[in-house]
C-alpha cells in the first residue's frame, strides 16, 4: 500500500519580498522517485531546499506553510535532525577535500559529534558504499582522499555520504549536470536501486532523465506547481498546456 | 520554430503529398475502370512505385526524429500516428494498383449497368470522399470530421455486405458476364478495405490530437462524442 512520506501543504518560500514558491501542495509516497522539472527560476530548487530546511540558511529567506515528514511538520523539528533524516546531493560532487573516502562517508557522524565505534563505522562505510554502487571500485583505497575519484565516483561518494545517515528521503539537486554521459548513466542506474530503500526527489533540467528515472514528475513554472502526475502520462499526454509547451520545447 | 517543429512539419508535408498521390491513384484507377483505359491503368501501376518510395522516406524520417529529437507528448503522438497513417496510405495505394491491374488484365469492358446495379460506382465515390475528408481532418486537426468517418464507413460496409446478392443478380441476367462480375465483386471487396484503412487513419488522427485511443472500440460507438457515450 502506498504511504505518504512527505507532504507540502500550502508551502511558500520567499527571498525578501520575492515570492519564489507559491502555495505548493504535493504528496509524495514512500519509495517513489519524483522528478521536479521546470525552467530556470521557476522555484524548483528553492522548493527542494525548503523540504530539508536549507532554504532558511540564506539571509532574508523565509517560508510559510507546512512540510510534513511522516506527518510531522519539519518546521516544528530541530533543523539538524531534519537534515539528517533528509539527505541531499548537490549539482557538483562535493566530497570534503581533506577527508579520505572512508571519512567522507561517515562525515555526517563526525561533524555532528556523534560517537560511534570503529566496527560500526566499518559497517556503515561498507553498506553505504555498496548501496551507492561504489564499494567494489574503492574498497582497496578507502583511505585515499575522496577528491582522487572521478566526477561520477565523487558524486556516488556524496550519495553514500547521504545514505550513511540512514535518511528517509534523499534530495538531489541536478545531480548529474556536471557529469559525463557514462557517469550520468551509472548515477541513474543507482536511482533505480536506491528506490528500494529510499524515497528520492530529483530536480533536473534534463527532461529525458526525468522521463527515464522517475515514477512521477512535478512541473514548476513561475513558482507554481503546475502539474504533478505519473511520469508516463506527463510525457505522453500532459494535462496542462504549459507543461506540454515546456516538454516539447515550445516554451517562450 | 524549434528544430523538432521543423522536422515534424516536414513529416506532415510529406504525408500530405503522399495522401494527394494516393487519392490521385485511386481516382485514376476508377477512371481507367469506367473508361476501360488500359494506358491510364498502366500509369497507376507505374506510379505505385512512387507511393512505395514515399512510405520508405516517411518511415526513415520518423526514425531519424525519434533518434535525434526524443519527441514527447503531442510530438510523440504525432510521430506514432504518422508511422501508422503512412502504412495505411501505402495499403490504399496497393488497392488502387490492384484495381488498375484488373483493368489491365481484363479482356472485356466493365458493363456500366452492372457497375450501377451493384452500387460499385457509388461505393467508389464514397471511398474517395472518405479518404479526402480524412486528409482534411489530418491537415486541420479536426477530430469532429475524423469521427464522422466511422459512420460513413458503414455505407461501404453495407454495399460490401450486399455484394454477393447484387453480383449474383448480374450473373443471373447474363452468365457470359461471369468474369466481369467477379472482377466487380473483387473491386467491391477492395473498396471496403479503403474504408477500413480510412477508419484506422481517423483513429490515429484522434489519438494524435486528443490522446484518445479508439482502437478496438465497438464501431457503433466510435462516432459518438464523450458526452454521448
Amino acid at each position: 500500500m502506498e504511504s505518504t512520506i512527505v507532504k507540502a501543504e500550502n508551502y511558500n518560500s520567499y527571498f525578501g519580498d520575492n515570492h519564489v514558491v507559491k502555495d505548493v501542495n504535493i504528496s509524495i509516497n514512500k519509495n517513489e522517485v519524483i522528478a521536479v522539472m521546470g525552467p530556470s527560476g521557476c522555484g524548483k530548487t528553492t522548493f527542494l531546499r525548503g523540504i530539508n530546511r536549507m532554504h532558511e540558511l540564506i539571509p532574508n529567506a523565509t517560508s510559510k506553510g507546512k512540510i510534513l515528514l511522516d506527518g510531522e511538520n519539519v518546521y516544528d523539528m530541530n533543523a539538524i535532525y531534519v537534515r539528517s533524516k533528509i539527505g541531499m546531493v548537490f549539482q557538483r560532487p562535493n566530497p570534503f577535500p581533506n577527508l579520505s573516502i572512508y571519512e567522507n562517508v561517515v562525515a555526517g557522524y563526525l561533524l555532528n559529534g556523534l560517537k560511534i565505534s570503529k566496527a560500526d563505522k566499518d559497517v556503515i562505510v561498507e553498506k553505504s558504499l555498496t548501496s551507492a554502487a561504489l564499494w567494489k571500485e574503492v574498497k582497496d583505497s578507502l583511505h585515499k582522499k575522496g577528491t582522487f575519484l572521478s566526477g561520477g565516483q565523487q558524486q556516488r561518494l556524496c550519495i553514500a555520504r547521504a545514505i550513511a545517515m540512514q535518511p528517509e528521503l534523499i534530495l538531489f539537486d541536478e545531480p548529474t549536470s556536471a557529469l559525463d554521459p557514462i557517469s550520468t548513466s551509472s548515477v541513474e542506474a543507482l536511482f533505480h536501486e536506491l528506490k528500494t530503500n529510499y524515497t528520492l526527489i530529483i530536480v533536473t533540467h534534463n527532461m529525458q532523465q526525468a522521463a527515464r528515472v522517475s515514477d512521477r514528475t512535478a512541473f514548476f513554472y513561475m513558482g507554481e506547481l503546475v502539474e504533478f502526475d505519473d511520469t508516463k502520462k506527463m510525457f505522453t499526454n500532459p494535462a496542462d498546456q504549459r507543461t506540454q509547451n515546456y516538454i516539447t520545447g515550445r516554451f517562450s | 520554430m524549434t528544430p523538432l517543429e521543423i522536422e515534424i512539419n516536414g513529416v506532415k508535408k510529406e504525408l500530405i503529398n503522399m495522401w494527394i498521390l494516393v487519392q490521385s491513384q485511386l481516382n485514376k484507377a476508377k477512371d481507367a475502370m469506367v473508361l476501360f483505359d488500359k494506358d491510364l491503368a498502366r500509369e497507376v501501376l507505374v506510379k505505385e512505385k512512387r507511393v512505395n518510395a514515399f512510405e520508405l522516406k516517411i518511415d526513415r524520417d520518423c526514425e531519424n526524429v525519434f533518434a535525434l529529437h526524443c519527441p514527447v507528448a503531442i510530438d510523440l503522438r504525432f510521430l506514432l500516428a504518422a508511422l501508422k497513417i503512412n502504412t495505411n496510405l501505402e495499403r490504399i495505394g496497393d488497392i488502387a494498383a490492384g484495381i488498375a491491374k484488373y483493368v489491365v488484365d481484363s479482356s472485356v469492358n466493365f458493363d456500366a449497368a452492372a457497375m450501377e446495379s451493384t452500387s460499385m460506382i457509388r461505393m467508389y465515390d464514397e471511398a474517395v470522399n472518405i479518404l479526402t475528408d480524412t486528409r482534411s481532418a489530418f491537415e486541420k486537426e479536426d477530430t469532429v470530421l475524423a469521427r464522422s468517418i466511422f459512420k460513413r464507413d458503414d455505407v461501404l460496409d453495407d454495399i460490401n455486405d450486399n455484394a454477393p446478392i447484387t453480383v449474383a443478380e448480374v450473373i443471373k441476367k447474363d452468365i457470359e458476364s461471369l468474369p466481369e462480375a467477379l472482377y466487380i465483386l473483387s473491386i467491391i471487396r477492395k473498396l471496403e478495405r479503403v474504408g477500413d484503412q480510412s477508419k484506422n487513419i481517423a483513429e490515429e488522427i484522434i489519438f494524435y490530437v486528443e490522446a484518445k485511443i479508439l482502437k478496438h472500440y465497438e464501431s457503433s460507438r466510435l462516432g459518438l462524442t464523450d458526452e454521448e457515450q
